[in-house]
């Protein structure tokens, strides 16, 4: 158990470096990590600092927030195929930063973009929970986030619909693929905090998901008050996803496959999956996001595409595991 | 002093009242059988008692904060739900939550009252096994030994025995009544009357939506409450062996 935390400490420490030294630049990994510390007046120490610091720490940070959001909602739902996604946060941050580029918004003012997503996601959330009741039933959630998720797919497809700017329209689209190309510490700021303070959120979590494991109701009766656990796990995940979504855009697979991956190596319990899916999370996004450097670094390849693209034969994997035990 | 007094308490559902003004109480050493036939409202009334359903009137436990009433009372649901393939030994110790401060790790009492269950279950062989890979009867020696080392005064239990092969079901039944007689209370919702009349210390029969009898097996399970709520006769002895109760033939359903 705390095995498997150094272990995936460790991992998110190389390749958190590892994502501060390999880059279009290619200067030597040395320089590039004294250049980082010691402002030696080159180039690199502004590249190092306001090019690959950013977006390393933006890799770190959102990776752990899809990997605990993921993780937290599967052990709330009692099902591996939830995902932070679910409750419509990230398409209604979606619909948000497309209103954004369609508008102009985000051209015309540096943070209109990730401000319009954020304002998505709060409003997105503030729906989810109204729809839902006040009682902590997770069924209504379930359906209440189908209910967001869908208004806000469709409100994003009837944007690109009605976009008479064919130009807006393919932004709009690669900008939906997620990246972390090219953003700032300014975009660390706007977002640090309120990941910081979902993450602080969910992993209060830990206790009431492993109650869950018996069911609400026993769950309730070990002294869980549900209301309050999932009041917290909306708020967030909302927070966590939000923010995200705001500054990368939509990033899949991570949230779903990490918990997944994990669960055999915490005993299948869900409080203990919650840090354990953070760091895996950190791990995957910042591996990914190397990938996206090292493989096509011309082409400008977008994060989420490669999440997919590792995530869905993975989840493969998985399934026909799940089938062998079940024979 | 009692571990739960009820009183009045009538509980509405879409509208349709399930019972009504139920009123008992239940003082340390009883094993309280709570039979009645199917949608009588077993299920629902122990819910209710625990705060997990809203209600009219009065239950001492529900009126508890929610980490007192967890100290207070283990509730094993009908419903042998375990979402994940947790450890036999780790799925037990989830009933130590309530006695956790927050933040706290499991203790040396806490490692006592786990492994206690598991004994008192016959659990040992299973200990490191999978949950979710045991059998229905299995589970549910698991869920009662999480029920177990919740270490309440009260336990509530719904329908622990079935499933259970006739030797289990007989063992858990003294055990529960073993709880009784070390000075705990425990009530469980029984279909097998047999075994109910056997082992409860005390019988609440409900049915038409309200108590109906509270006693003793003997003074509860009389040919009339048998026929008008139970739909059956049955022969009933005392002997050296204790109370034998056989259901016999199905009467007035039509």
């Amino acid at each position: 158990m705390t095995r498997l935390m150094l272990i995936l400490a460790g991992l998110v420490l190389a390749l958190f470096a590892g994502a501060l030294v390999i880059g279009p630049a290619n200067a030597p990994y040395w320089d590039s990590l004294s250049a980082l510390f010691v402002d030696d007046g080159t180039p690199l120490t502004l590249v190092m600092r306001e090019i690959r610091l950013p977006r390393a720490i933006l890799a770190l940070a959102i990776g752990a927030s899809l990997g605990m959001a993921g993780a937290a909602m599967q052990g709330y739902l009692r099902n591996p195929l939830a995902d932070p996604g679910l409750i419509g946060v990230s398409s209604s941050a979606a619909l948000g930063a497309v209103i954004a580029l369609q508008t102009g918004l985000a051209a015309a003012y540096a943070f209109g973009l990730p401000l319009a997503a954020l304002v998505g996601a709060v409003l997105g959330v503030l729906l989810v929970l109204a729809l839902a009741g006040p009682r902590g039933a997770s069924i209504t959630l379930i359906l209440a986030g189908i209910v967001v998720s869908a208004l806000a797919g469709a409100l994003t497809s009837l944007v690109l619909n009605l976009s008479p700017n064919p130009f807006a329209a393919s932004e709009i689209v690669f900008w939906m693929m997620g990246s972390l190309a090219d953003r700032s510490m300014d975009h660390v700021w706007l977002a640090l905090p309120l990941i910081g303070l979902g993450l602080a959120l969910l992993a209060t979590l830990a206790r009431g998901l492993d109650a869950l494991t018996l069911g609400e109701d026993a769950a309730q009766a070990l002294g869980i008050n549900l209301t309050r656990l999932r009041l917290a796990l909306v708020v967030g995940t909302a927070a966590v996803v939000g923010a995200s979504t705001a500054v990368a855009g939509t990033i899949g697979f991570v949230g779903l496959v990490v918990p997944h991956l994990l669960r055999p190596f915490v005993g299948a319990r869900p409080g203990a999956l919650l840090w354990a899916s953070a760091l895996g999370g950190a791990a995957m996004l910042l591996a990914a996001d190397i990938l996206v450097r090292v493989v096509l670094p011309t082409k400008d390849l977008k994060l989420g595409v490669v999440t997919a693209l590792v995530g869905a034969p993975l989840f493969l994997h998985l399934i026909y595991k799940t089938r062998r035990q079940m024979a | 002093m009692t571990l739960l007094s009820v009183s009045g308490l009538t509980i509405q559902r879409r509208k349709r009242t399930i019972l009504r003004d139920v009123s008992f109480s239940v003082g340390p050493g009883e094993l309280v059988g709570l039979i009645g036939a199917n949608g009588a409202g077993k299920t629902t009334l122990m819910r209710a008692v625990l705060g997990l359903l809203p209600a009219e009137g009065d239950s001492s436990l529900a009126a508890l904060p929610q980490k007192a009433r967890a100290q207070q009372a283990a509730w094993m649901p009908q419903a042998r739900e375990v979402a994940w393939p947790v450890s036999v030994e780790r799925l037990i110790s989830l009933g130590r939550l309530p006695h956790l401060a927050a933040g706290q790790a499991i203790g040396a009492a806490d490692r006592a009252a786990i492994d206690g269950a598991i004994a008192d279950m016959g659990l040992e062989p299973f200990r490191h096994r999978t949950a979710t890979n045991l059998s229905g009867g299995e589970l549910a020696r698991v869920l009662i030994a999480r029920t177990l080392a919740q270490d309440t005064p009260l336990v509530l239990a719904d329908e622990p025995i079935a499933g259970l092969d006739p030797a289990h079901q007989i063992q858990t039944m003294r055990l529960f009544a073993g709880l009784a007689q070390a000075g705990r209370s425990a009530i469980v919702s029984i279909h097998d009357l047999g075994l109910a009349a056997r082992h409860c210390t005390r019988l609440i029969l409900l049915g038409e939506g309200r108590l109906v009898a509270d006693g003793a097996p003997g003074d509860v399970l009389t040919p009339d409450n048998l026929t008008d709520h139970f739909n059956i006769t049955a022969h009933f002895a005392r002997s050296e062996a204790g109370l034998i109760f056989q259901p016999l033939d199905v009467v007035g359903m039509d």
